[in-house]
């Protein structure tokens, strides 16, 4: 028996719904890794999954409620199922809060395309070639550690009122961490992908060679504050925190560093005296994310009556000025602003910084060169101040250039202080958050030199 | 069948009338025609629902439903896995098929050929977890209800500005068989309500919440409605206890004597001790990610871990913990074992890979059944186990503890942490901070951050309370591999004295 295609579980669900409206989302993936530590692989997988969301939206007394069920299902059997939970919770439920007219729409043109998918033969190339970096690094006595994932993943978003909107988003990353074979310096590298045609083995296993080398020379620094060049892979593990923590609701609540003292949101306000541009793109080359709206229940910065709606680019930071947060059609109704519903994706740039980083590094006199930060939390909201920590390489510049690694720090910083307190910018270049890149790959961002970057103890890790 | 867990509860008849059985037939045939070593299927169906409330209003409810299978198989010494959620014999064949050829492409990168450790075989065995009542089955209006009423209730006290809550439920079932022959079907039930108050200082325009420090647990509706939690108290002191944060002093930094409710040294155990013992960490295979750990094995039965005082157990088999079930995803009976004893790290947490490479000298050569994923869509890894501090049988309380502290502070409930990738170096926060001046409380204190390496830590630890003390406190949300898992795992302790040290004022971190 043939298994239904995505168009065909979307329209049962919307068929079968008998609540006023209804909007169901098919997620359609497969994906394929490879794990490896101490030379060797470690674990692996082929995963294929189907996931639907139907949403229920039914009057209830003088407003409207939403029942929402997700699943896996791959039978209209299962879409039946979800319908009746779906349908079942709207009835049950009380108004909602973010009630309001659904989009409207059409068909768009490639609604009947077939979903994307991958297999591990993405990894024809890589895979013979990371069995050779294995021999290369254990004949020169490194060991390394690391995983590249790849992921198709097709949505189709229906709705009574007409949407029938299709996207095929690729997802790939891939890391490697080296280390010398006494356990005491290590490096990393890693980057997304969208396919894994620009990620080779042998390129990632140099480069962590050379990183290694640099680690020759081993310096012990007390805590402190220290000239610091944070690359692009470190500047998006702290700007990612800042973007999930721009919730609308949340600043003109008062309960976030996006609040305004005395009530409301401190968009208009200046953050950084710097040229800064931080925003989001759906058509930004390379990071492509989903136009529209997809929501699968709400929250402060989703709203379910959302899905469908087109997304653009919206800028959250805009010359240094705090120009927009996270908002829901409801979330702005309270606050007074547009509509600017989250993207996945995001850009920071700096005016006129097009300089690589090298460059930035070539200016420093005595600083550090971070690799990236690692188990970020926030401390407190009301300055987003956040703790983590350097991880696989802090190096030791001197007049321009590495001549040692050092221990690592536990950092204590605010990312928005940062925006405001950095000396000096590379270009923008695609990046990879090493903390937040599994869930979150599609940034690009700059190097940033900061002079007093605050490292609040030594870490003995290596 | 034979039951274990619960006395009283069979696993549900929805999941137990998938055709999970023929589906495990046909992958696992098919497995066997390509010579394998080792092959296993999982089914799993894993339900949740979350219910947002806030300000009185339901802001967001759903329900989620995860069910699918996977087989994995031991092909020349290497492994292949694949999943897939095509509810039929043809696709358990394409899926066992698939496991075989990722076998294939991983056995040229396998430098280490895998072996398990042997397993008494379990011939259809059934558990089901200690709850009383599905949460599932709960009406939604009933549950939403409950929790827009208590954050309605909240909001109209004077100090509160906002009021949120969020209810977390989960029912999991998993069947598991293997060609050894074991098969086991299970089903397990936790929840997780927390309600938290926002407010605002209109003086000084500072802001701060304050949370309920109930923990989640594995038990059923009856949870919320009063088994086990005295809510009506947490709850009602909430507008008080954030009234009194908003105007607490700013801590000084220094060195201070803490004494630690269990509300927050839970988490300071799962991160300084539950993660650095588990033994894929000490062997490097977290190294690209969740990180290593200081404790390497070269160290069992020597590093000195902290205070004599110091005893942990692994299990997964206390009532009511997260992480307890009757049997792990390679097919073992779970146990329990000691990790630190007397202060001395004398244990690990093992999977049955690992089990065989060690030997004998760990568990005897046996997992301790530590091996599970956290959907069907993933691969079983070496995950935590329930990691708990013992308390002293004749151990003082609480307040026994304070009154030992001369200049100090009493730290309740979890905020904010982190730890490094060797478990080394840590910060937290907390939800209270209470100054102790001369063996007595004396009011809040806001902008506190402790900070210690953990050896150091743990070798500080002076007192630790008495059972009368102890309390089951753990997270939904424990996250480790790649491709990322969340796991769900509980850690009992009970208060304890820890003298000298670190603490911060965040505020001036922050260079405010």
């Amino acid at each position: 028996m043939t298994a239904p295609t995505p168009q065909e579980l979307v329209e049962h669900a919307l068929h079968t719904s008998r609540t006023d409206s209804c909007v169901a989302i098919v997620r359609d993936s497969t994906s394929a890794n490879l794990r490896w530590a101490n030379n060797t692989l470690t674990t692996n997988g082929v995963m294929h999954r189907v996931t639907v969301t139907v949403i229920c939206f039914a009057g209830v007394g003088e407003g409207a409620a939403s029942g929402s069920a997700t699943g896996s299902a791959a039978s209209f059997d299962q879409v039946t199922s979800l319908v009746e939970a779906a349908d079942a919770a709207a009835r049950q439920s009380r108004p909602a809060e973010d009630a309001t007219e659904l989009v409207v729409g059409d068909e768009s043109g490639d609604w009947h395309d077939p979903s994307g998918e991958t297999s591990i033969d993405v990894f024809d190339a890589f895979a013979p070639e990371l069995g050779d970096a294995f021999a290369r690094a254990s004949d020169a006595e490194r060991v390394l550690y690391g995983f590249v994932d790849h992921d198709v993943t097709t949505i189709y978003l229906g709705s009574t009122t007409g949407l029938r909107v299709r996207h095929v988003q690729p997802t790939g990353h891939y890391g490697c961490t080296g280390k010398t074979s006494d356990l005491t310096s290590s490096a990393w590298v890693g980057g997304a992908t969208r396919d894994f045609a620009d990620v080779n083995a042998s390129a990632m296993e140099a480069e962590l060679a050379q990183r290694l080398s640099w680690a020759q020379r081993k310096v012990d620094l007390p805590a402190g504050r220290y000239d610091t060049v944070l690359p692009p892979t470190a500047v998006a593990d702290l700007l990612i925190y800042a973007y999930w923590s721009a919730s609308a609701r949340e600043a003109h609540e008062g309960q976030s560093v996006y609040s305004k003292a005395g009530g409301g949101t401190r968009i208009g306000e200046s953050l950084s005296s710097m040229p800064v541009q931080m925003f989001s793109d759906p058509t930004y080359d390379e990071l492509g994310a989903a136009p529209f709206v997809v929501a699968a229940t709400s929250s402060n910065e989703t709203s379910v009556f959302d899905n469908g709606l087109p997304l653009g680019r919206t800028h959250w930071i805009k010359d240094g000025s705090l120009t927009s947060l996270l908002q829901t059609r409801h979330s702005a109704g309270m606050t007074g602003q547009p509509v600017t519903p989250g993207i996945d994706n995001l850009v920071l740039a700096v005016d006129g910084a097009h300089a690589p980083m090298a460059t930035l590094v070539g200016g420093v006199e005595r600083g550090l060169l971070l690799t990236c930060l690692w188990y970020i939390r926030a401390v407190d909201p009301q300055t987003l101040l956040l703790t983590g920590l350097t991880r696989d390489g802090v190096y030791l510049v001197e007049n321009g250039e590495v001549t040692g690694a050092v221990n690592n720090f536990r950092f204590n910083e605010s990312p928005i202080d940062l925006l405001d307190r950095f000396s000096g910018a590379s270009e923008t270049v695609p990046s990879f958050s090493r903390e937040w890149g599994d869930g979150f790959s599609r940034t690009a961002t700059p190097a940033l030199r900061v002079p007093d970057f605050n490292m609040s103890s030594v870490s003995q890790a290596n | 069948m034979t039951h274990g867990g619960s006395a009283q509860k069979s696993v549900d008849s929805s999941f137990t009338s998938l055709p999970y059985r023929r589906l495990a037939d046909a992958a696992l045939s098919r497995a066997q025609d390509f010579n394998v070593s080792h092959a296993d299927f999982r089914f799993e169906r894993v339900r949740y629902q979350q219910i947002a409330v806030r300000d009185g209003n339901l802001q967001g409810a759903g329900d989620t439903e995860d069910i699918g299978f996977a087989v994995r198989v031991i092909l020349n010494g290497a492994w292949g896995f694949a999943s897939g959620v095509v509810l039929t014999p043809e696709s358990a064949v394409h899926i066992a098929e698939t496991a075989v050829q990722v076998a294939q492409v991983a056995a040229n990168m396998t430098t280490e050929l895998v072996a398990l450790a042997p397993e008494p075989v379990y011939d259809d065995v059934e558990w089901v977890s200690s709850y009383e009542t599905d949460p599932l089955t709960v009406p939604l209006s009933e549950k939403v209800g409950l929790f827009s009423d208590w954050t309605g209730r909240l909001l109209g006290s004077p100090e509160v500005a906002h009021s949120s809550a969020l209810l977390q439920q989960v029912v999991e079932n998993k069947f598991y068989t293997d060609l050894a022959g074991t098969t086991t079907t299970q089903q397990r039930v936790r929840i997780q309500p927390e309600v938290e108050v926002f407010g605002i200082d209109e003086a000084s325009g500072r802001f701060d919440s304050i949370r309920t420090i109930a923990p989640p647990v594995g038990r059923g509706w009856e949870y919320v409605v009063g088994a086990g939690y005295d809510w009506d108290s947490d709850l009602n002191a909430l507008p008080g206890l954030l009234s009194e944060k908003l105007a607490a002093p700013s801590v000084h930094a220094g060195k201070y004597d803490l004494v630690i409710d269990p509300s927050n040294l839970w988490l300071t155990i799962h991160e300084s001790i539950g993660h650095a013992t588990e033994l894929d960490r000490a062997l490097g295979y977290e190294a690209n990610y969740a990180g290593t750990s200081f404790a390497t094995y070269d160290q069992l039965g020597k590093l000195q871990y902290g205070s004599p005082l110091m005893h942990v157990t692994g299990d997964r088999t206390a009532e009511h913990g997260l992480a307890t079930i009757g049997y792990d995803d390679e097919g073992v009976h779970t146990q329990t074992w000691d990790i630190i004893k007397d202060g001395v790290l004398v244990g690990y947490q093992l999977d049955r890979a690992m089990a065989q490479h060690m030997g004998a000298e760990l568990n005897g050569g046996r997992s301790n059944g530590c091996a599970y994923a956290d959907s069907p869509g993933h691969i079983p890894i070496q995950r935590m186990a329930n990691v708990s501090l013992q308390p002293a049988l004749d151990g003082p309380g609480t307040q026994d503890l304070i009154g030992h502290v001369e200049r100090g502070i009493y730290v309740v409930g979890d905020k904010s942490w982190s730890i490094d990738m060797q478990r080394y170096n840590f910060q937290f926060t907390g939800q209270r901070f209470y100054r102790i001046e001369n063996g007595r409380l004396q009011g809040q204190l806001r902008d506190v951050a402790y900070q210690a390496t953990t050896t150091d830590f743990w070798g500080s630890m002076e007192a630790v309370g008495g059972p009368q003390t102890w309390v089951l406190g753990g997270a939904f949300n424990c996250g480790k591999a790649q491709p990322g898992q969340v796991a769900s795992v509980s850690h009992g302790c009970p208060t304890a004295l820890f003298r000298d040290i670190r603490v911060l004022n965040t505020a001036a971190e922050a260079g405010h």
